[in-house]
Formats: C-alpha cells, structure tokens, sequence
C-alpha cells in the first residue's frame, strides 16, 4: 500500500504506545476505548510529538525515522490536522483563519478556496470573530482551514465529540462529503462505532497502545470481543450491535419502500432512493432485534428473517444476548429478558425467527 | 495642557519629567528581556529554571535599599560591570538619570515578568500546534498567534512595571542618591520636602502630584486593556 505507514513506540509516564498500521486512500477509522492510544498515535503521525523509536513514512517521504536521525516539523508534513475542539484563532476573523495556512503553504490547493467554503457551507460566517461561532460552525471551519493548508493528508481526531448529537448530525453530512469528493487518505479517529460504521472505509482497533483488530469495518466491529472492548466492560449499559452491508435489491414507489438484500435475508425500510445494486451499510442493535419460534402472524413488524440460534450469553442480571445465524450474512444479535428466554425453551440449534423493529441505516 | 507647567514651579516639572523618563526608559528597555524571561519560564523546563525564577523575584523581596547597594557594587564607577561599560560602551549609570531608569527597571521588573508569564501560560497550546499542522514555523507562530495572544498582559505587565517605577525609591536614592535634576524623581523630591522644616505646603502639592500619575497611569492601563480585549474578541 502506498499510503501512510507508521511503526512506532512510544512512552509517556505510565503510559506507551507501540504499533504499526498502514494507512491508504479513502477513510481508516482509528476506534478504541479512551487511553488507547488514538490522539498520541496521531500526534506522533502529525509530528507534534516524537516517537522513542520507530519509523513513519508517507507516500515516498519519511516523516520520522529515529534510527537514521530524520525528523520533519510538523510544519514540513503537510497535514491536515481536526482537533477533538476546533482551536480557531481567537484574535483571527474566520476568513483569517481559513487563510492562515492556505498563505504558508500557497503552493498548488488540493482544493479550492471557494469550493470548501461551499462544502461546509460557511461562506455567511467569513467575517465573524471565532467566539461568535456555534460549536458546530467553529468546528466547520476548522475542517476548513486545515483543507485548504494543501494538506497530503488528513488527520481527525474525535471531531464530533465535543459536539451534542444535533450538531453531530450537522458536521456528518459535510464530512461523507469531503470523503466523497477528496482524493486524499484520511485517518479518522472516534470511539464511537457509528461514526466509524457510516464514515471509515477500513478499520483499526487500539487497545492500551497496541492494533488488536483490522480490517474490513463490519466484520472486525461485529466481532463480540470488539464490540464488548470499545464498549466497555459493563455490558449492561453497552449496546451491542451488528453491521451489515447490504444492497437495494428493489424499490416500491407505491409504498415508499426500499427492499435490501443480504445472504439470504431482504428486509424493507422507508425509501432510499437509491438504485437497485447500491450499497448500504446497516446496524442493527440487539434491543431492536426480537425472537419468535413460531412464523409470527398479525403483527405491524414486517421485517422477519428465519435465523438458527448459534449461542445464548448473559448480558447483565436480567438478560441475555442471543447470537443468531443468518445465511449469507453476519451473525445477528438479539438482547431479550432472560425470563422470556426461559419461558420459549431457547438453545442452540434451534430455528427462530428474527423480528426487526428497526434498522439504522448508516452509509449509502 | 500647555499650561500644566506654568502651575509647576520648575523643581516640579523637573522632578515629575523625571519621573516619567526613567520611567518609561527604564521599562521600554525591560520590556524585551522581560518577554524573553517569561517565556523561558512560562514555557521551557531548563535547567536553573527555579534559580532564574528566584532571581527575578529577588527584587520583590529584598529590602530596597539592598537592591540599590547591589547596583552600586556591580554599576557603580568601580563596579565590576560598571567600569567595562565605561570603558567599552562609553557611558555610567553612577550618579545620574540612566541610573535611576536602571533602579527602576529591576525593581518593577518582576511585576512585569509576572504578568507577562501568565499570560503566557493562558496561551492554549494547542492553538501553536494547530498553527505548526498549519505551515507556520516557531518563529511565525510566535508572531502570528502566540504574542497577539498575550498582548493584554504585555500591556498590563508594562503599566504595572512603569507604575511599580513611578514609586520608586530605596534602590534609586541607595545607587545614585538624591540630585536635583538629574536623580530627583517625585518620591525623592517628595521626601527632601519633608526634611525642609515648614515646606508642608511644596510636600503636599508633591503628593497630589504623585496621585495625579498614579491615576492617570491606571485609567491609561485599564483603557490599553480594553482596547486590546476589543482587537483579540472583536467585541463591540
């Protein structure tokens, strides 16, 4: 991969880092609890810390490598830096801003003044002093100025999470669509899984300072050991979900229905608008997941799909997590009373059917 | 204005443009290390940190007429800096009006170091690293966000030092002793009143003398801070 390749380690107290990735185009979602390690891990890529030892390298140029002595400055590596807070400068107006490294770094944009004010839409905002900025807009044009510091690469660390969730559904939009019409790596850190679900196209788990997962975004974060790690240790709070990529296998205009196919499964949710043959990437929490073992009748619930019972896990006192077998797609998960359970003699082996009250549907 | 000296008799006027030349010499020229000072302690771990600490406060402690007999020994004509600087630079602060500037420096110097390090310390540095991600090298950050930043304290640290050198008056009379004319700032002149039985009268227009700086400098200093607020916030 031609990308960004990082092998480093690091000590900080008590604390230490030591892993290796690579990093290509498109987005690589950086998850794991907090105090794994993400916001040093891009520190050390940005420059803005050294590492004890190892190496980062980036296309042809080498960031760091602590065995030949090489060291870049920050300045040197052009990147696009989001912090976790947008960290405008105060005494600069928000056009100011967006110009500070546009003027240090002129040198042929990867993308136009005008286009990234129009793509984040902050083009009302030019003249105002940061402080009379919303938390949303502030944080819009710091994805802004660093855009347009020609930046190679794109580093965010956690740039939703000072944000409440409308204001997280505000920035979302605007970042699908820098992925969308940027060619350029981006390396997305968060420890929520839906944001790392609807933006990351490739994904690495951090754990105490170390990668202990990889890969492709569903099947690494449906994996219960993950999911139980980003999570937390309490299981009863967490809420485990499965994702799922499927593909608009047909549209009913007539009811405003999308149909999406995955193994053998197909379920319909509110219209798309999307063509058939269109990927969808879908969640599906355990809560809204229920269990019949006789074919349900009479019910508003439409989506039903025929799983086997693969294992039954207690979650908490009162309930348990049922992992169910779908053909063809990622096993599903159910959280019900353990009481109910009880009552419908549920064990493995047994053929059941999967309720679904409901989906969130995460990327198009 | 103009004819603010005309009701001075001229050992007033001197004495108060005295004051105000070695004070604002004083601290123009303390100004430059003092930046320097406050941001090495603000933001660099160097070895000796705690000695160049206690020995920027030293003047707030010690007695001033000890501050005052310490430039004597290193300035003085036959001090040990004081006749190198003769003899290389050409000129002495013994006994003259550079001299009570230097006095007056050192004394309000740790009131501006002070000021100038917490603001400093205010600075989120996170916003120098975002500036570095950004192209801008340590120098052009310095520049461009950090001392922007810290210009209320500057501002503040200035006035608090001139202030601090306005009242000047142990370390000064202690290094160059009390001359009309050329060392005789407004306290100094205001204590010689004293000593002169029956000149209550010439103590007292002194004192209002010395008020009317001490306000003049403080509205000075609150309108420079606020003019300052309003560049950084662009607030109304």
């Amino acid at each position: 991969m031609s990308g960004l390749s990082v092998q480093i380690r690091r000590k900080l107290g008590a604390f230490a880092i030591d892993l290796a990735f690579e990093a290509g185009k498109g987005v690589t979602g950086l998850i794991g609890p907090s105090g794994a390690g993400k916001s040093m891990t891009l520190e050390t890529i940005a420059g803005l810390s050294r590492p004890d030892t190892g190496r980062i390298t980036f296309e042809d140029e080498v960031f760091a490598d602590t065995e030949r002595g090489i060291f870049l400055p920050p300045e040197k590596r052009r990147i696009g830096y989001v912090f976790q807070d947008p960290h405008l400068f105060p005494h600069l107006s928000v056009a100011e801003n967006l110009d500070y490294g546009a003027s240090r770094r002129p040198s042929g944009g990867t993308i136009s003044r005008d286009r990234v004010i129009d793509l984040l839409g902050i083009g009302a905002l030019l003249d105002r002093r940061p402080h009379r900025l919303s938390g949303g807009e502030a944080q819009r044009v710091a994805i802004g100025r660093a855009l347009l510091s020609n930046p190679r690469l794109i580093l965010m660390d956690e740039p939703l999470s000072s944000l409440d969730t409308r204001r997280r559904r505000e920035i979302m939009p605007f970042i699908e669509a820098l992925h969308r019409s940027l060619d350029l790596p981006i390396v997305y850190v968060s420890h929520n899984i839906d944001e790392i679900v609807r933006l990351a196209d490739r994904v690495l788990v951090l754990h105490e300072g170390a990668v202990v997962a990889s890969g492709d975004v569903a099947q690494v974060l449906n994996r219960p050991e993950v999911q139980s790690l980003i999570l937390g240790e309490d299981a009863r709070d967490a809420d485990p979900a499965t994702i799922i990529e499927a593909a608009v296998a047909r549209n009913d205009p007539e009811h405003h229905l999308t149909e999406l196919a995955f193994g053998s499964a197909t379920i319909s949710v509110t219209g798309l608008g999307l063509p058939v043959g269109a990927a969808v990437r879908l969640r599906i929490h355990a809560r809204d997941v229920a269990i019949a073992i006789v074919p349900p009748e009479g019910l508003s619930i439409q989506n039903v799909i025929e799983a086997r019972i693969l294992t039954i896990a207690p979650a908490g006192p009162a309930q348990v997590d049922i992992s169910l077998a779908v053909s063809g797609a990622p096993d599903l998960r159910a959280r019900i009373t353990a009481r109910a359970a009880g009552r419908l003699s549920l064990a493995p082996g047994l053929t059941v059917w999967a309720l679904i009250k409901s989906v969130v549907l995460t990327s198009g | 204005m103009t004819d603010l000296t005309a009701w001075l008799t001229p050992g007033e006027a001197e004495a108060l443009w005295l004051s105000l030349k070695t004070g604002i010499v004083g601290t123009a020229f303390s100004l430059p290390p003092g930046i320097a000072v406050a941001w090495l302690l603000a933001r660099r771990n160097i070895p000796g940190k705690l000695a160049l600490d206690g020995l920027v406060h030293l003047p707030l402690v010690l007695p001033p007429v000890v501050t005052g007999y310490v430039l004597l020994v290193l300035f003085g004509h036959n001090g040990l800096l004081g006749r190198w600087i003769e003899a290389h630079l050409g000129f002495t602060f013994a006994f003259n009006w550079k001299g009570a500037a230097l006095a007056s420096a050192v004394m309000g110097f740790p009131l501006l170091v002070r000021a100038i390090r917490l603001s400093f310390e205010a600075v989120d540095p996170k916003l120098e690293a975002a500036a570095r991600t950004l192209g801008a090298k340590p120098a052009d950050v310095f520049v461009s966000i950090t001392l922007p930043l810290i210009a209320p304290g500057i501002v503040a640290g200035t006035l608090l030092g001139f202030a601090r050198a306005l009242g000047e008056f142990g370390a000064t009379i202690t290094f160059v002793a009390n001359i009309p004319g050329e060392t005789q700032t407004l306290p100094i002149a205001l204590y010689s009143a004293l000593q002169v039985p029956g000149a209550e009268i010439h103590a007292l227009r002194f004192v209002l003398l010395s008020l009317l700086l001490a306000v003049a400098a403080l509205a000075a200093s609150e309108y420079f801070a606020r003019a300052v607020q309003r560049r950084l916030r662009g607030a109304p």
